[in-house]
């Protein structure tokens, strides 16, 4: 049953998607709380709003992951129960997760038709996808090789299954979260012309973002969530990037830094033909040449995968390499004794890591435990051979905190406890607060909210004019556009290019980190 | 070395791969559906000790083959409780499912028989009867055919054939139907099956419950068909000798075949020979005997190539978004 079944009673309004009252909570957090949204037919509706606002609950609830506590959901005007995600399926809504939901090794077709399987047997399933596909191909430039193993394609393309997944269901209603996160800017453009199309066709999408760019590209309407509350609605065209993050945020915010010129002094860090080969064989790194001077910031910009962890990790001595560096002109061991984090550490080069739970903190620790990690040997910590002064470690860790506004300011709670802003604040706080040499920061702002994301990026500028080189890596353009003195651009493992960030813009960046020069 | 001899090992090769086949097909099943199933082994064991028990209680052979199967789809579902319901350890929950079943299965035992843990010997309608297939004493003069024909491939228990029948269904089964998809996808990733808007926990059932039936058909064979009656531990590691078939296979089908054949062919030669001369040098017999256990080690060092599991087997799964 799809959606044109209910045709006649649909006829009666003008909304695909209606949510009245929608309140969910997970113990003691309200996740959603009395939220209602109309969204109209054949119209592209985007929703913001910080991490933890809510958006992903609401969108699970419609497609079935979760039950709301309150409320109604109405189908083209239909009150509709969506137990499952079957049912969701059934009533013609189709979801493209931020994490595909895709098997890597099975094909194309295989991951279309699973659980939409024509019968017990294969093969009529698969011979009907293939034409399918065909035609939705031509339709809609969603193209991809129907044989190809999924792990095989380009994340864009594995994007573009994702999506025939959800035709293939004859979804009216496509549901898209965070799409962008992944591609490339003209991966990006290929899936809003993929949409726009969809839409043409009288399909319904709801585009979730944090990126408000997007919003004012490619929605009609907008809606904004605030700590589980739904805020706003506008049409896009009556409304602003700075009204819809004040929307976001609940109070004015600063969306460009400001920066004042950077002055930069002498060569801090500079590495040569680095090269490194994972445990898979793999080249990860071919030939890296940089260098990054006092009192500047370099950003490295590329899409996810292209050897920016590797030359962080390479760089904060979590990984051995062939190459030459040397750190204010001293030879820098990239492999064997001397080379691991620890004389990093020692020598003045320090760490923001891109994943803050697997390697930042430990999050079963407290925050003061927290604080002292890699600095553990600091003579200020330790009050003998053999013992640690935990009351010296506390005052610093409350220092730190209240300087970096930590919330809540309490060194006593575990670091899980933290939300993820005040989580990046607290390795920050650590790594910045020693003034180092240089220091290595990935995705400063990966998962944290507008309000945290200001404060952030004056600190790292503030770091940048106290003398301090900074080596920036982020998949956000928009970051390392708004951050960056300079900026390299990192394509499968070799830099495509480097640009004075006045003197390059988003697009050129752009075909640089598709690898096109 | 003669042609009988060689017809005689290869015959017993059939024989001795036939429980080895069952129980590494349904550890093949349950991991390509994301459970590990170390329980091969208690399950057998259990099955075994089933089989002998009602077979000799009642006479008749194939009531102990169904009580094997009851009693080993039993034990996987338990299995699956622990380990798809509660989100168990998978490991875990098959070791204990392997202790359970060495000490039950000898308890029980005692308690039925009296005979120091083993079940009494059986006989005539109590044992599996061995199947001439047709006209294998028509052609048995045949050169090079008829050996192979009425000496190796006939004259053995039903429940061979069916063993080496369950390898074109198993493949036809994983690679051919919607069921197969869905259950290597559960294996693959669960979230893919979960928001298709299928069941992972059924799935994953489905498949332990159909590696608990052939654990019960390996056991059953193992106690009526290979031997005459059950004695402690006659699983002997071959529920785990079938888990180094599975991954020596890479989790295929004809691939297990394979390696349960090559399995069964050691231990058939360490049944015929007392000693072994090669190339001059004299193995005894304990170190023909081991071959099998000391191949298991080496595929399981991995030494036989990278063998890439099933991506989300031994993972519990957890909804998330």
């Amino acid at each position: 049953m799809t959606a044109t079944d209910i045709s006649p009673r649909a006829q009666t309004t003008d909304y695909a998607i209606e949510l009245r009252g929608i309140s969910k909570a997970f113990g003691p957090v309200q996740a959603n709380k009395d939220i209602s949204i109309q969204v109209r037919r054949g119209t592209i509706h985007g929703i913001v709003g910080e991490n933890g606002a809510g958006k992903s609950t609401l969108m699970s609830i419609l497609y079935g992951f979760y039950r709301a506590d309150a409320g109604e959901i109405l189908i083209n005007g239909q009150a509709t129960e969506i137990p499952d995600s079957q049912s969701a399926i059934r009533a013609g809504i189709g979801m493209v997760f931020q994490h595909f939901k895709l098997v890597e090794n099975f094909s194309v077709l295989e991951n279309v038709i699973l659980g939409a399987e024509a019968g017990g047997m294969l093969r009529p399933s698969l011979s009907r996808a293939r034409g399918l596909l065909k035609d939705l191909a031509r339709e809609f430039e969603l193209n991809v090789d129907p044989d190809a193993k999924v792990e095989d394609l380009s994340v864009g393309h594995q994007q573009r299954v994702e999506i025939l997944k959800a035709l293939y269901r004859e979804a009216d209603i496509l549901i898209l979260d965070e799409p962008t996160g992944v591609l490339t800017p003209s991966e990006a453009d290929h899936l809003f012309r993929i949409l726009r199309g969809l839409k043409d066709q009288g399909k319904t999408i709801i585009l979730i973002t944090h990126k408000l760019r997007e919003i004012m590209d490619v929605t009609d309407d907008v809606s904004v969530m605030r700590r589980g509350e739904m805020v706003a609605t506008r049409p896009t065209a009556q409304t602003s990037p700075t009204e819809l993050a004040e929307l976001m945020v609940g109070r004015k915010v600063l969306l460009r830094v400001e920066k004042p010129p950077a002055r930069p002094g002498k060569i801090v860090l500079q590495v040569d033909n680095l090269r490194v080969v994972d445990s898979q064989g793999v080249e990860r790194l071919r030939g890296i040449s940089l260098n990054v001077r006092a009192g500047e910031i370099l950003g490295i910009a590329g899409v996810a995968g292209n050897g920016q962890s590797e030359l962080l990790e390479v760089l904060a001595g979590l990984r051995d390499a062939e190459g030459q560096a040397q750190l204010r002109g001293e030879d820098l061991p990239l492999a064997g004794p001397g080379a691991g984090a620890i004389s990093r550490r020692r020598q003045g080069v320090a760490h923001v890591p891109e994943d803050r739970h697997r390697r930042g903190l430990v999050l079963r620790f407290m925050a003061w435990e927290n604080m002292a990690l890699g600095y553990h040997h600091d003579a200020a910590y330790n009050a003998g051979p053999l013992r640690m002064n935990n009351a010296a470690i506390m005052r610093d860790t409350e220092a730190k905190m209240q300087h970096f506004d930590v919330r809540p300011p309490d060194p006593l709670l575990q670091a899980e406890g933290f939300s993820g802003g005040n989580q990046q604040k607290l390795v920050l706080a650590r790594e910045m607060e020693r003034n180092p040499e240089i220091l290595l920061v990935g995705q400063p702002t990966r998962g944290v909210d507008i309000g945290a994301i200001e404060f952030i990026h004056q600190q790292l500028i503030r770091l940048r004019d106290q003398g301090s080189a900074i080596l920036l890596v982020s998949v956000e353009l928009d970051e390392i556009l708004a951050l960056s003195d300079r900026i390299a651009v990192m394509f499968d493992g070799r830099i495509m290019g480097e640009r004075q960030s006045d003197q390059t813009n988003a697009q050129e960046l752009g075909l640089l980190m598709a690898g096109m020069t | 070395m003669d042609w009988v001899m060689v017809v005689q090992i290869l015959g017993s090769t059939l024989r001795l791969a036939t429980p080895l086949l069952f129980a590494c097909l349904a550890g093949l099943i349950s991991e390509r559906a994301g459970v590990f199933d170390i329980g091969l082994e208690g399950k057998m064991l259990a099955a075994a000790f089933m089989a002998a028990a009602i077979a000799y209680a009642t006479g008749n052979v194939w009531l102990g083959v169904a009580s094997a199967i009851v009693a080993s789809v039993g034990i996987s579902l338990l299995h699956g409780v622990a380990a798809i319901t509660f989100r168990g350890n998978q490991l875990i929950s098959g070791v204990a499912i392997n202790f359970l079943a060495a000490g039950l299965t000898v308890v029980v035992a005692q308690n039925w028989f009296s005979q120091g843990g083993r079940t009494p010997s059986l006989s005539g309608g109590g044992r599996m009867a061995r199947i001439d297939l047709p006209f294998a004493d028509a052609v048995r003069d045949v050169p090079v055919l008829g050996p192979i024909y009425s000496g190796i491939l006939s004259g053995h228990a039903l429940l061979v054939y069916v063993a080496f029948l369950c390898v074109p269904l198993t493949w036809f089964m994983l690679f051919r139907t919607r069921f197969g998809l869905r259950l290597r996808a559960v294996g693959e990733n669960p979230a893919a099956v979960d928001t298709a808007g299928i069941s992972v926990v059924g799935l994953r059932y489905g498949a332990v419950a159909i590696g608990g039936v052939l654990c019960g058909l390996a056991g059953a064979y193992l106690s009526t068909g290979l031997a005459a009656g059950f004695v402690q531990e006659m699983t002997a590691g071959r529920g785990f000798i079938a888990l180094a078939a599975m991954i020596f296979a890479k989790w295929r089908p004809w691939h297990a075949m394979g390696a349960v054949l090559l399995f069964g062919f050691l231990e058939a030669v360490a049944n015929r020979f007392q000693s072994i001369e090669i190339l001059g040098v004299s193995l005894p017999v304990q170190a023909m005997q081991a071959l099998p256990y000391i191949l298991t080690v080496v595929i399981l060092a991995g030494f036989v190539g990278k063998a890439i599991p099933p991506r989300a087997v031994g993972t519990p799964y957890v909804k998330e978004h």
